[in-house]
């Protein structure tokens, strides 16, 4: 009988690159606030969004998800079918099945490369930075494409309140390889399923099948209850994760938090006591609450306006619809 | 050690006042949240966490949706040190 063998990775990983694409129309308050009776000044307040960017008709969340990743590869410095595995993390792929992983692989030319979609919200990217690491160090692929992408204007209602004027559409992605030095560190991760409820769809399928006239699923959300647990909660698992990485806030050139809402941002750094050089990503300012492409928007965009900052080590930390969450200290690429 | 309602007033009025601005006389048992003092659903929020640390109670988040006035949260404070 001939011995089973198992396969053995790289010992360290990290973030080789990244890539970002937006929805190509910007939306601002004055755009939306007619049908949630509001205004600018408003939702400025409430929220920090200026304005979102959102898809036009012809732009698919495939087609963000192609423009991210390819500059991703390109900056990488690596070939296509060097890829051994793409991870997308989306709440908005518009089938339930296929993946959009697999028409990725393929449009990106990262065949054939395993392909699959994660269902992790706002965390999605974070769970995926974490599967691409533990991947690569088992052998299992040498380089991983991870990427968090949304066209969640697919799935707004106008007249709500409650989340739907916050949203945008985006792509970001990773590609994530071996390395000599540790780029990656422990991921902290987890869920909470008792609070299912507080942010998610507001019907089933079946439901919207069955009442055509009721329209297609919606995002909604419990905010005061989601603030709660992203500020107070989130504060825990982040000052976590920076202790089971060895790294004390001072250390930290970073802070990527999901771009959920301003005021989150805020308070959330607040909590964590961050020292003033520590840069904070504001990207939603500009562009809306993307969910799983928000993270690696944000951390793209802190990097083209502080190219200084590569090579710091960088705090980013996911959460959202489940609820799930998932944190680690990254260096950037 | 517990605290009186008057502690209790003073000390969310505090917390109002970090939050917001609001000046702490304004902060008065009869008014409203959000109608009368203006306080958004995330502040309130933001208030409702500093009165749980300052006054070592817990004020779930069921709750704070029947807290309308001042009075009220005042109420479940005295009450929940109990």
């Amino acid at each position: 009988m001939s011995p089973l063998v198992q396969s053995q990775g790289a010992a360290f990983t990290k973030i080789y690159s990244l890539g970002a694409a937006r929805g190509d129309t910007a939306v601002s308050n004055d755009d939306i606030a007619g049908p949630i009776d509001s205004s600018d000044e408003w939702i400025r307040q409430r929220t920090g969004v200026i304005e979102r960017k959102r898809s036009s008709a012809g732009e698919g969340v495939i087609d963000l998800s192609v423009r991210a990743a390819t500059e991703a590869i390109e900056r990488a410095g690596i070939a296509p079918s060097d890829i051994g595995a793409v991870i997308v993390a989306t709440i908005s792929n518009p089938v339930q099945t296929p993946s959009l992983a697999a028409l990725l692989a393929d449009k990106i030319g990262a065949t054939p490369a395993a392909a699959y979609d994660i269902s992790a919200a706002c965390a999605g990217y974070t769970y995926g930075i974490a599967q691409a690491d533990a991947l690569i160090r088992s052998g299992a692929a040498r380089y991983v494409l991870v990427v968090g992408a949304e066209k969640l204007s697919d799935v707004v209602e106008p007249t709500d309140r409650s989340i739907s004027f916050l949203l945008g559409d985006g792509a970001g992605a990773a590609v994530v390889g071996p390395s000599d030095t540790i780029g990656i560190g422990p991921t902290l991760w987890g869920s909470d399923g008792s609070k299912w409820d507080a942010v998610g769809m507001n019907k089933t399928l079946k439901e919207a099948f069955d009442d055509r006239e009721g329209g297609f699923p919606t995002l909604r959300q419990d905010g005061p209850s989601v603030f709660r647990w992203a500020v107070w909660e989130m504060a825990k698992v982040a000052k976590n994760a920076l202790e089971v990485s060895g790294v004390t806030a001072e250390e930290l050139t970073a802070f990527v938090p999901h771009q959920a809402n301003m005021r989150i941002i805020d308070e959330f750094a607040k909590q964590l006591g961050l020292p003033e050089k520590v840069l904070i990503a504001r990207d939603i300012e500009t562009t809306g609450n993307t969910s799983a492409a928000s993270i690696p928007l944000a951390m793209h965009r802190l990097l083209a306006e502080h190219p200084e900052a590569s090579g710091g080590l960088a705090l980013q930390i996911g959460f959202g619809a489940g609820l799930v969450f998932g944190a680690q200290v990254v260096t950037l690429p | 050690m517990a605290h009186t309602t008057e502690e209790v007033l003073a000390g969310l009025a505090e917390l109002v006042t970090d939050e917001t601005g609001i000046a702490a006389d304004q902060v008065t048992l009869e008014k409203s949240f959000t109608d009368d003092l203006d306080i958004d659903s995330i502040s309130m929020m933001t208030i409702v966490v500093s009165a749980e640390e300052k006054f070592d109670v817990k004020i779930p988040d069921d709750e704070v949706k029947n807290l309308t006035t001042v009075g009220e949260a005042v109420e479940f404070i005295t009450k929940a040190q109990a």
